[in-house]
């Protein structure tokens, strides 16, 4: 493990899994018309915005509240609705709208892909360097145990080319671009992926950036423009808020060998340690998807956004009489440290600088991890 | 296809309103509008059957959505709902067969129901139904569906057979040949526990006085009427075995035509399978439907019993949190390993790595 976190021996791990069992068990028999109704009206709200935001467009004058009314709606789509229905959170309504398994997302990457590299491959093996391709998204060094390469002196640069283009970096996550540079993985492997990702971008931009503008004749540029600055304006926000979650300082990465075979218990810990909150009003929750409950929502990926708030107090109680950290603050120090670690690991370790020449091969390595990790 | 039908299907609004489609924003305005998915408004309701100490029987007309393309007398159709109350905000399918006569697009249809006393609490929709939805509430509907009816050209003599709530099918195609003035004969035998639990009892009467070539015969074995047997059969209706014949009620009575008419090609049934509780250990059967095998059920969770069996279901985390395994099951009891909770929903989209079957279990894989 990467930073300095009590350890729990495999029979607190146990009934600190069974205390979070209890939650989960408790909330869902508690699911029932109130979280119905809620995510029904966020919906609805999200279509009003939709709607208001493309017909705004007919007003040149109204062209900045336009593109917040659509930004909106993008953010509510891709947040609150579109990333919480593809958990599964609302399949137990039994509603083909708000079903994981067919719904769909104003977002370029298809939700077929997103389900695979997002619901399995980042909730299960949450934080394992090596596994959970989320710790940099391949492209940035997020970790003291990614390796330094040259590469990341642009770790930065590369960290801001990510946020304006997020919904496409998602999009084209599952390609993994870096393992097939790398040799692990063949070109050919992603055909299927490929004519998934471009039916997917062809709708998405012959809806955004033909046909919308088209209908507003005269006015077709600054719609076109309004409506990549809505898309533009949900990558930036969508980038912060994920970002915040996983890579404040004080958040936990984990080894391979630290989780073979691992508990129950030791999966909650790992994601409870891999995962970071931030703080603020319950229109910025709303706003966040209630992402900004990060924390609640990897240890209870399945459980509707909604119930985190409450989850939370909770959450916090067993933590500090496990004595776990619980990494939470405002937007703005999250935001802070996550900028000084992109920044920081643009930059080779200074530990590694001074560690002795033998660290060539890989038991070396190892070796040396763990001494830090001790 | 009227223009604004045609405009709503159009591909340029299926270009604008995507990834969601027209439905979804349709429905907020109102949920009778819609373009492609089916629903309908309950416009009348008529109990049937109202005997104290058994469940009611009502009648349900429906006006569906422009959408509902009709359908012939025999089939049935998917009827979802939102029940209110306690668990509720889950929506809830159930099959229920359409007993009015052939509907063409658009037009009003029937169904009649009776009230599950078996139901879970909360997800009982004939219950709900027949007891507390009120004319005006929507409900969601599939296509008409199934190959329970009657050829385009009808034989000049059918015989049609029935128990309890099976009528309803049958009732459809008695109607829809009294109005398409079928000129042959219709032997027409229904079985009930009493003549006040007889469905449409005022209507067989007047089909019985007034109705052309209908022979009817409505009875009631529990008062000392015959039961279905051959020789019975044979002598109301010589040589049955040769004409077509179409039934449907409860199990017994389907094996008991199926005994009779053994390896007829003019029998047609349709069951209403009697729902199963089973003990709290593994046992039976498990199922796997699409790919047609079948294993004695191990008590192990439906995926590892699939691909013990060499099937290659969609998985993800195993550990029921990622949804990459849902699959449907059919029939059957399973439990979820993680909260020891039991279902016994058919129909029921479950996460296969978390859920063992208990006794016999049908899985669409």
């Amino acid at each position: 493990m990467s930073t300095d976190i009590p350890t729990l021996t495999p029979e607190q791990l146990d009934t600190f899994g069974e205390e979070m069992d209890a939650i989960r068990r408790r909330i869902l028999d508690d699911l029932g018309e109130k979280d119905a109704d809620y995510i029904r009206s966020v919906v609805k709200a999200q279509r009003g915005f939709e709607t208001v935001g493309r017909a705004l467009f007919y007003l040149p004058p109204a062209w900045p509240l336009a593109v917040a009314s659509l930004s909106v709606s993008k953010i509510l789509d891709n947040m609150e609705i579109g990333h919480n229905v593809m958990h599964g959170q609302y399949d137990w309504m039994g509603d083909p709208g708000l079903n994981s398994r067919m719904y769909e997302w104003d977002n370029v990457c298809p939700s077929e892909q997103w389900k695979n590299s997002h619901n399995y491959i980042h909730h299960t093996f949450t934080n394992i360097l090596g596994k959970d391709r989320d710790i940099g998204y391949g492209i940035l060094r997020m970790d003291e145990d990614q390796p330094w390469h040259p590469y990341y002196l642009g770790n930065p640069v590369y960290a801001l080319l990510l946020m304006t283009f997020f919904e496409w970096g998602v999009a084209l996550h599952d390609l993994e671009v870096e393992n097939i540079v790398a040799g692990k993985r063949k070109i050919e492997e992603n055909k299927a992926l490929h004519a998934g990702i471009m039916r997917k971008v062809k709708r998405q931009a012959l809806k955004d950036y033909v046909l919308f503008p088209a209908l507003t004749g005269p006015l077709f540029v600054p719609t076109l423009v309004g409506n990549a600055t809505a898309n533009l304006v949900r990558n930036i926000w969508a980038f912060n808020i994920i970002f915040c979650g996983h890579f404040p300082t004080g958040v936990a990465t984990f080894s391979q060998e630290e989780c073979e075979d691992e508990s129950r218990g030791h999966w909650y810990y790992r994601q409870l340690l891999g995962s970071a909150n931030i703080t603020g009003g319950s229109l910025f929750h709303l706003l966040t998807g209630n992402l900004s409950h990060q924390i609640e929502h990897h240890l209870f990926p399945d459980l509707p956004a909604r119930r985190y708030p409450e989850i939370a107090v909770e959450v916090r109680e067993i933590c500090e009489r496990y004595g776990l950290p619980y990494n939470t603050g405002p937007l703005g120090k999250q935001l802070f440290s996550v900028a000084s670690k992109i920044c920081r690991m643009a930059l080779p370790d200074r530990k590694k600088k001074d560690a002795p020449e033998a660290t060539s091969t890989d038991d070396a390595v190892t070796t040396d991890r763990e001494t830090v990790a001790a | 296809m009227s223009l604004a039908t045609t405009v709503l299907r159009s591909k340029t609004l299926a270009a604008l309103t995507s990834p969601h489609g027209v439905d979804r924003y349709l429905e907020l305005v109102n949920p009778m509008w819609a373009a492609h998915e089916v629903r309908a408004r309950i416009v009348e309701k008529t109990v049937e059957v109202d005997v104290e100490g058994h469940p009611r029987v009502a009648t349900l007309t429906l006006q569906p959505t422009s959408t509902w393309r009709g359908h012939r007398a025999g089939q049935h159709v998917q009827v979802g709902v939102d029940i209110d109350g306690e668990g509720g905000g889950r929506r809830t399918t159930r099959v229920f067969t359409i007993s009015s006569l052939d509907s063409r697009p658009g037009d009003r249809f029937t169904l009649t129901m009776r009230a599950n006393p078996d139901a879970p609490e909360g997800r009982g929709v004939s219950r709900y139904l027949v007891e507390e939805a009120q004319p005006g509430t929507v409900v969601h509907l599939s296509q008409a569906q199934g190959d329970f009816v009657l050829p385009d050209s009808v034989p000049e003599h059918i015989v049609l057979i029935s128990g309890g709530s099976g009528i309803t099918p049958v009732m459809s195609m008695l109607r829809s040949l009294q109005n398409r003035t079928h000129r042959g004969r219709v032997t027409f035998i229904h079985y009930a526990q009493s003549p006040e639990h007889q469905i449409y009892a005022g209507e067989l009467r007047d089909v019985a006085r007034t109705g052309y070539g209908v022979d009817l015969h409505l009875l009631h074995p529990e008062l000392g009427d015959p039961n279905l047997s051959p020789a019975w059969l044979e002598r109301l209706v010589p040589g049955y075995r040769d004409v077509p014949t179409w039934a449907c009620g409860p199990a017994p009575l389907i094996e008991g035509v199926r005994d009779a008419y053994g390896d007829s090609e003019n029998l047609h049934v349709e069951y209403f399978k009697p729902p199963r509780t089973t003990g709290g250990d593994a046992g039976g059967e498990v199922t796997f439907a699409r790919s047609g095998r079948t294993a004695p059920n191990t008590g192990a969770s439906l995926l590892e019993q699939a691909e013990a069996l060499g099937l290659t279901p969609e998985y993800g985390c195993r550990m029921g949190i990622c949804f990459s395994c849902v699959s449907r099951k059919t029939d059957g009891v399973t439990r979820d390993v993680v909260s020891g909770d039991t279902s016994t929903l058919p129909d029921e989209e479950i996460r296969i790595c978390v859920n063992a079957p208990e006794g016999d279990c049908t899985v669409d894989l």
